[in-house]
C-alpha cells in the first residue's frame, strides 16, 4: 500500500478571516454603509460634522488664556495667527473663574464654601452608595447645619438649637406615645417643636454666643456656589415634604387629600418664575408686618415648595408601582399606618423612584438659573456684570460656553448616576 | 338566627383617638382646622401689610391706559389701550409661542428619537449628542445663547443693499434673514377670499369623508386604494383651482428693501425667533427620549409576531407598533407640552412680550399692583395647565388597558 489516501489526514491550518469581515472595515460596513440609504445618511452626517468642526476648531485652537482685555486678546491672536484670524478669548475665564464659582464671597474665606462642598460630597456617599458604612449617615444628618454655619458664619449654636428642636419633638413623641397614643404623640411633638423654635431657640442661641465664624451676608453669595446652595437645600428639604404630600394624596381622608392635591396641582400648574416673583415681591406681604428676611432664604423657600410638589408626584409614582399585595400584607401583619409605611412601603417605593428623584434634582439644579431674572448673581446673572466691564465688553461665547460646560458636567454626571441606579435596581428580567 | 348579634358599642370619647373608624375623622378635623388657621393667618397678614402700605385690593387698574408699546401684537394695540388689552396681547403671544413651539418640538423630537435608534452609528451618535447637550444645559442659557447667535451671526438689513451686497435673500428674493428678524412673503386677502377659504375647508371635510369611505370599502371588499395620493390631491387641487377661477383673490406680498428697512410681507421678530428655536430644540431633546423609550417599550415579539402574520414593514409600524407605542408616548409628551408652555415665561430674557412680560412685568411695575397681577398671572397659567392635563387624563382613560 502506498501512502496515498483519498481523505485528508492532517488539518488545514486555520485561515484568517477575510479583511472585509473583521476589524474596522467590517464595523464600517455594518454600521455606516449597509445599503444605499445608510450610506447617504452617513455622508450627510459626516458633512454636517465636518462643517461644524471647520467653524469651531480654528476658534478653539487660536484661543488665548493670558490677556488683560478683549482688545488685548484680539491683538495677540492676530500677532500669532496672522491678519483676519479669530479665536476664543479664554483669558476672561482665567481672570474671572473665582467670581463664577463664589460670586462676591470674601476671597480670604474661600476655604469655607470649599470645605462645605467637600463635606457635601462626603455626606452624599452613604446616601448614594449602599456599600458605604452606615455610621456615615450621621454626617449626612449633621451636614445641613454644618454647611449653614460654614457658609453664612455666625455662632455654631444657631444650627445646634435648630437641631435641638427635632430632639425635643422626638422626646415628646416618645413620652406621649408610650403613655397615650401615637397620634396624640405626633400632634404634641409638632406643637412642642414649634414652640421650641418660635420662643426658646432664639434666646438660647443668643446666650451661647461663642464658636463664631465671621458672618457673610447673603448679598455676597453668587456664582455656582449660589446655584448649589439653592439646589441642594431645595432638594433635601423637598424630599420629606414630597413624601408627606404623596402619602396625603394617596390617603382615604377626603380633606387631607383635597389639601394635598390642591397644593400639588397649584404648584405644578404655574411656572417657577412666577413663584420666584412672588418670593421677590409678595412673600413679605404674606408674613407678619415687619418681617424682612433675605432674598436667598425667600428664594430657597419657594424653590423647596416647587420641588416638593414634583417630588410628591415622583414618590406617588413609586407608591402606585407597588403591588397592592404589599399594602395588604403589611395590614395583615397588624402594623399600624406609620409602621407599615416606614418598614414595608416606603423602602420599596423610594427605591423605585430614585431615578425620578435624581431627574427632579437635575431639573431643579438647571432651574436655579432662573434666579438671575429676579436679580440674584448666579452664573448667568454674573455674565451681565462681566460683559458690562469695559475690558470684556463684547465677549459672549467664552463665558456662556464655560457656564454651559459646568452645568453639563454636573447634570450629565447625575443622569449617568441615575442610569447606573436604574440598572442596579432593575430586578425584572426581560 | 344566622349569626351572633353584636351589641352596639356605646360611643366613648376615647374612641376618637383609639378607634380607627373615628380616628380619621379626628385627623381630618385637625387638618382642616390647621389649614384654616394658616389661611386666616396669611390673609390677616396680607390685609395688615396692605393697609400699612396704603394699598387696596382692586382690579380697576386693568381699565386704565397702559402707556407702553409692544413689539409683536396679534390684534390691534396702541399704547393708548388699557392694561387689560396689554394682558390679552401677552396671553395671545404666550399661546402663539406655546403652540408653534409644541409643533416644532414634536417634529424635532420625533426625528431625533428615531435617529437615536438608527442602525447607522454616526447618525445615532449625532442624535444622542444633541439630546444630551440640550437636556443637560439650562434652558435660560439656551435662550440667551440662541438670541446671541441670531443677533451676532445674521446680517443687518443694510447688508442687502448695493450691486454686490454682503448678504442675499433666500428662495428667489422672498425671504430675508436679518439681525432684526425674518422678513418673508405674507398672504394678502383680496375681495372674495372667503370662497377660497371655504373651498379649502370643504376639501378638508372631503378628505375626512373619503378616508372613512375608503376604510369601509376596504373592510367590505379587501381592496386597498392609494389613499395618500388621492388625499394629497384633494388637499391641494380644489383650492388652487378656485383661486385661479376666482381671479386670485389671495395674493402674496413680498418684502422689498426700502430706504431704512424691508417693507411689505410678513415680519417675525428676532426675539420670537430665538425663543421659539430655543424652546423647541430644548423640549425636542426631551421628546426624543420619550419617543425612543416608547418605541423600545414595545417588545420585539410584537413586531416578530406581526411579521409572522405576513404583514409588510410599513403595516407592522402602522398597525402594531405605533398604536401600542403611542399609548406609552402620549402622556409624557403632553406633559412636555405643558412644560414648554410654562417655560415660555422665560421670554423676558430676550424681551419677547408674553403675558409674564406684560401683565407680570411692565403693568405690575407701573401700577404697583403686585398681588392682583400675580393672582391673574398664576390664574392664567393654572387654567392652561389644568386644561392640558384634563385632556391628558381623558386620553389616558380612553386608551388605558382594561385590566382586572
Amino acid at each position: 500500500m502506498s501512502d496515498a489516501s483519498y481523505i485528508r489526514t492532517a488539518m488545514v491550518p486555520e485561515q484568517p478571516a477575510p479583511n472585509s469581515a473583521i476589524g474596522p472595515v467590517r464595523w464600517a460596513r455594518d454600521n455606516l454603509f449597509s445599503g444605499w440609504f445608510n450610506t447617504l445618511l452617513t455622508l450627510v452626517a459626516a458633512y454636517v460634522v465636518w462643517t461644524l468642526l471647520q467653524h469651531i476648531w480654528p476658534w478653539f485652537s487660536h484661543s488665548v488664556w493670558e490677556a488683560e482685555s478683549l482688545q488685548d486678546c484680539r491683538r495677540i491672536i492676530i500677532e500669532r495667527h496672522g491678519e483676519g484670524a479669530t479665536g476664543a478669548c479664554f483669558a476672561v475665564i482665567n481672570e474671572r473663574w473665582k467670581q463664577f464659582l463664589f460670586g462676591f464671597y470674601p476671597p480670604e474665606l474661600y476655604w469655607r464654601p470649599v470645605l462645605a462642598f467637600v463635606l457635601m460630597l462626603t455626606a452624599l456617599v452613604p446616601i448614594l452608595f449602599s456599600a458605604a458604612p452606615r455610621r456615615m449617615l450621621w454626617l449626612s444628618v449633621a451636614f445641613p447645619g454644618l454647611a449653614y454655619w460654614l457658609l453664612w458664619g455666625g455662632s455654631i449654636f444657631v444650627p445646634v438649637v435648630v437641631y435641638a428642636g427635632f430632639v425635643v419633638g422626638w422626646l415628646i413623641l416618645q413620652t406621649v406615645a408610650a403613655r397615650f397614643s401615637t397620634l396624640l404623640g405626633m400632634i404634641a411633638a409638632v406643637f412642642g417643636a414649634l414652640i421650641w423654635w418660635l420662643y426658646v431657640a432664639g434666646p438660647v442661641a443668643g446666650m451661647l454666643d461663642f464658636a463664631t465664624l465671621r458672618p457673610v451676608p447673603s448679598q455676597r453669595f453668587g456664582g455656582f456656589m449660589l446655584s448649589l446652595v439653592i439646589g441642594v437645600t431645595g432638594i433635601s428639604f423637598s424630599l420629606p415634604i414630597g413624601i408627606l404630600l404623596a402619602l396625603g394624596r394617596n390617603s382615604d381622608m377626603f380633606f387631607v387629600k383635597t389639601i394635598c392635591v390642591g397644593f400639588i396641582e397649584f404648584i405644578r400648574g404655574v411656572p417657577l418664575i412666577t413663584l420666584l416673583l412672588v418670593a421677590s415681591f409678595l412673600l413679605n406681604i404674606f408674613l407678619p408686618p415687619g418681617t424682612d428676611f433675605d432674598i436667598i432664604l425667600r428664594v430657597i423657600i419657594m424653590v423647596t415648595l416647587f420641588a416638593s410638589a414634583y417630588m410628591a408626584e415622583v414618590v406617588r409614582g413609586g407608591l402606585a408601582a407597588l403591588p397592592s399585595g404589599q399594602y395588604e400584607a403589611a395590614n395583615a401583619l397588624g402594623l399600624d399606618y406609620w409602621k407599615s409605611m416606614r418598614l414595608i412601603i416606603m423602602p420599596q417605593a423610594l427605591k423605585i423612584s430614585i431615578p425620578g428623584i435624581v431627574n427632579t434634582f437635575i431639573g431643579l439644579f438647571k432651574d436655579t438659573t432662573l434666579v438671575a431674572i429676579i436679580g440674584l448673581l448666579d452664573p448667568i446673572g454674573l455674565t451681565t456684570a462681566v460683559r458690562a466691564d469695559s475690558n470684556w465688553n463684547g465677549i459672549i461665547w467664552e463665558i456662556y460656553g464655560f457656564i454651559a460646560l459646568i452645568f453639563f458636567l454636573f447634570c450629565y454626571g447625575m443622569s449617568q448616576y441615575s442610569q447606573y441606579l436604574e440598572r442596579k435596581l432593575a430586578t425584572d428580567h426581560r | 338566627m344566622n349569626g351572633v348579634e353584636i351589641p352596639a358599642e356605646p360611643f366613648r370619647f376615647s374612641m376618637l383617638i383609639y378607634d380607627t373608624r373615628y380616628r380619621s375623622l379626628t385627623i381630618q378635623v385637625f387638618a382642616v382646622l390647621a389649614f384654616m388657621l394658616a389661611a386666616a393667618w396669611l390673609v390677616n397678614n396680607t390685609v395688615q401689610n396692605l393697609a400699612a402700605l396704603g394699598k387696596d385690593f382692586d382690579f380697576g387698574f386693568l381699565g386704565e391706559r397702559a402707556g407702553y408699546d409692544i413689539g409683536q401684537t396679534l390684534i390691534p394695540y396702541t399704547n393708548d389701550s388699557t392694561h387689560a388689552r396689554a394682558a390679552l396681547i401677552g396671553i395671545l403671544n404666550t399661546l402663539l409661542i406655546a403652540i408653534t413651539g409644541c409643533i416644532a418640538a414634536t417634529i424635532v423630537g420625533v426625528f431625533a428619537g428615531i435617529m437615536r435608534l438608527s442602525p447607522n452609528w454616526l447618525v445615532a451618535k449625532l442624535a444622542s449628542i444633541y439630546v444630551e447637550v440640550f437636556r443637560n444645559v439650562p434652558l435660560l442659557l439656551w435662550i440667551i445663547g440662541i438670541m446671541a447667535v441670531v443677533t451676532e451671526l445674521t446680517p443687518a438689513p443694510s447688508a442687502f443693499r448695493g450691486d454686490d451686497p454682503a448678504a442675499s435673500m433666500l428662495f428667489g428674493d422672498s425671504v430675508a434673514i436679518t439681525n432684526r428678524g425674518v422678513y418673508m412673503p405674507w398672504p394678502v386677502f383680496g375681495d372674495g377670499w372667503q370662497i377660497v377659504v371655504a373651498t379649502f375647508i370643504a376639501s378638508l371635510a372631503a378628505i375626512w369623508a373619503f378616508g372613512r369611505w375608503a376604510r369601509a370599502r376596504q373592510e367590505a371588499t379587501g381592496e386597498i386604494l392609494p389613499t395618500f395620493w388621492i388625499k394629497l390631491g384633494l388637499f391641494i387641487l380644489p383650492t388652487l383651482l378656485v383661486e385661479f377661477l376666482a381671479g386670485s383673490p389671495i395674493t402674496f406680498s413680498f418684502p422689498v428693501l426700502e430706504r431704512f428697512n424691508f417693507e411689505g410681507g410678513g415680519f417675525v421678530d428676532k426675539a420670537f425667533l430665538a425663543l421659539w428655536l430655543a424652546l423647541s430644540l430644548y423640549t425636542g431633546a426631551f421628546i426624543a427620549e420619550i419617543v425612543r423609550a416608547g418605541i423600545l417599550a414595545i417588545s420585539r415579539g410584537q413586531s416578530e409576531a406581526a411579521a409572522a402574520l405576513g404583514l409588510r414593514p410599513k403595516r407592522i409600524m402602522n398597525l402594531v407598533i405605533l398604536p401600542q407605542a403611542l399609548r406609552v408616548i402620549i402622556p409624557p409628551l403632553i406633559s412636555q407640552y405643558l412644560n414648554l408652555t410654562k417655560n415660555s415665561s422665560l421670554a423676558i430674557a430676550v424681551g419677547y412680550m408674553d403675558v409674564r412680560a406684560t401683565l407680570g412685568g411692565i403693568t405690575m411695575n407701573q401700577t404697583g399692583r403686585e398681588l392682583e397681577c400675580m393672582l391673574l398671572l398664576m390664574g392664567f397659567y393654572l387654567i392652561v395647565s389644568l386644561t392640558i392635563s384634563s385632556v391628558m387624563n381623558w386620553y389616558n382613560a380612553s386608551v388605558s388597558l382594561k385590566e382586572r
